[in-house]
């Protein structure tokens, strides 16, 4: 079973580093760009685009833009390797052999992804680093503002509240693609549109949990 | 020996088997023969437990199945092998990861001895440059085999098979039917294989039970299915144009 945790860990965290680091980088320059052009007032600090864009990075886009950008890539690949093992007997080859199938392939599944917040932290930092790059490097506010921006107001809840928030996206993550590829019928076909199916279902929960979970925890 | 008393499964308002009754002996290839919706399916996953029978009993060596426990069904699954019909290899696994799986999931063994006896039963079925390919590298007739050596690697007592001719040139169907018939008589094991292919009725069929419309319709050997008079056998063994010939040849010899 370490094995098996370890392999999962390895396709569905570190196998989409690059992607969450690519979308947290840019997503993090588009947040303080967009600040910035509409922080037009003089009498507004530029610290303000910092504090912006700590603010959005780490409370939804780190977390909630993430989990629905994994829920497309790492979602649909959980649902069609287990459509596809369904479609092609290797499920009933695993009960016929006595294993417990569920167990043995989605509980992997689900330890692995709660590696995922290590994976949402670096998408925190790096956006917000390709914040700082944008802010300077742009033009838009000096460093030092920048970090004065980022460094105000800071309320260590709120990360708290978005590995919270990113734990349980994470459980989302594994189990309704899950859920998808496992209870499927029918061949190919079938296994592409569970994939489509599981992708938009699982973004669904998580913006409906992203709702609550918001309104239960800072409400 | 397997003792199915009287079995009868439905799914909604789809009877599919209707009373089946017949015992399947050690060391013997039994076949299940029958038109594609004739219930061989369903009936070889109620003998292997996948499905249960809604009405009447399967016995394993004197241990009915709808009596034992979840533990016991789990360790009498673990004395069953099985050859699925696309083989149903693990796509992620190298030929010797699939047949090792059953050992490293189920046994103390040390890797050494896991390695022994996965080399044992690869050369057993003929494969013995295959250890490192995975399944799509290989061919269908080479996936078969690697299918019958997970199958066998727990020495098991009940070997079933789901057409595990099929998509395979005759030449092939042939190397297999013989395999697994050598494996039946070697291990004392006892086999059931749901088939179409007349030619493994004939060459490896011992007992043969042919399933119409979810009944048993007939039981016999191989030798007695082509002197039967029951109507619906006849239709389908001589349902080829190969078969027509060869019984109009017999019977032109016979006269």
């Amino acid at each position: 079973m370490r094995s098996l945790i370890l392999k999962e860990i390895d396709e569905l965290i570190y196998g989409s580093m690059g992607i969450i680091i690519f979308i947290a980088f840019f997503i993090g320059g588009v947040v303080t760009i967009q600040t910035a052009l509409n922080l037009n007032n003089p009498f507004l600090p530029k610290s303000l685009i910092g504090f912006a864009t700590r603010q959005s990075v780490i409370l939804e886009f780190a977390p909630t833009f993430t989990s629905i950008i994994m829920a497309g890539k790492v979602g649909s690949y959980i649902t069609s390797s287990i459509g596809t093992m369904r479609v092609t007997e290797q499920i009933d080859a695993l009960e016929v052999m006595g294993v417990n199938s569920l167990n043995y392939l989605v509980f992997p599944k689900i330890i692995a992804m709660f590696m995922y917040p290590f994976a949402v932290a670096i998408a925190m930092f790096v956006g917000v680093l390709g914040g700082w790059i944008a802010a300077v490097f742009g033009g838009y506010a000096p460093s030092g503002e920048f970090i004065k921006g980022l460094q105000m107001e800071f309320e260590s809840f709120h990360v708290t509240y978005a590995f919270i928030k990113t734990l349980i996206f994470a459980f989302v993550i594994a189990t309704v693609p899950s859920f998808h590829g496992f209870f499927m019928k029918g061949g190919a076909l079938e296994v592409g549109k569970a994939s489509t199916t599981a992708f938009v279902w699982t973004s669904v929960v998580i913006i409906i949990l992203n709702y609550i979970l918001t309104q239960l925890i800072l409400g | 020996m397997i003792e199915v008393e009287n079995i009868h499964k439905s799914f909604g308002d789809a009877h599919v088997l209707k009373g089946i009754s017949t015992v399947f002996e050690d060391g013997k290839t039994n076949l299940v023969i029958g038109q594609s919706g004739s219930g061989k399916t369903v009936f070889l996953k109620c003998l292997l437990g996948l499905f249960e029978p809604d009405e009447g009993q399967i016995c394993y060596n004197g241990q009915f199945y709808s009596e034992l426990s979840t533990s016991e069904r789990r360790d009498l699954r673990q004395e069953m092998g099985m050859v699925f019909q696309g083989s149903a290899l693990f796509d992620s696994m190298t030929v010797e990861g699939n047949v090792m799986f059953p050992l490293d999931m189920f046994t103390n063994q040390t890797k050494a001895e896991m390695q022994d006896r996965v080399d044992f039963v690869l050369e057993r079925v003929n494969l013995i440059d295959a250890h490192k390919k995975y399944p799509s590298e290989i061919s269908g007739g080479m996936q078969k085999r690697v299918a019958i050596a997970r199958a066998i690697v727990m020495n098991p007592k009940y070997l079933f098979c789901d057409e595990p001719n099929s998509g395979l040139d005759p030449k092939t169907a042939i190397l297999i039917d013989n395999l697994i018939q050598e494996i039946t008589k070697e291990y004392n094991i006892t086999t059931i294989i749901n088939t179409h292919d007349m030619n493994s009725v004939m060459e490896i069929g011992e007992k043969i039970i042919f399933l119409k419309d979810g009944f048993k319709e007939w039981e016999g050997t191989n030798k007695e299915i082509f002197k039967t008079d029951n109507e619906a056998v006849t239709n389908f063994v001589y349902s080829s144009e190969l078969f027509k010939k060869v019984r109009q040849m017999y019977i032109e010899e016979r006269n």
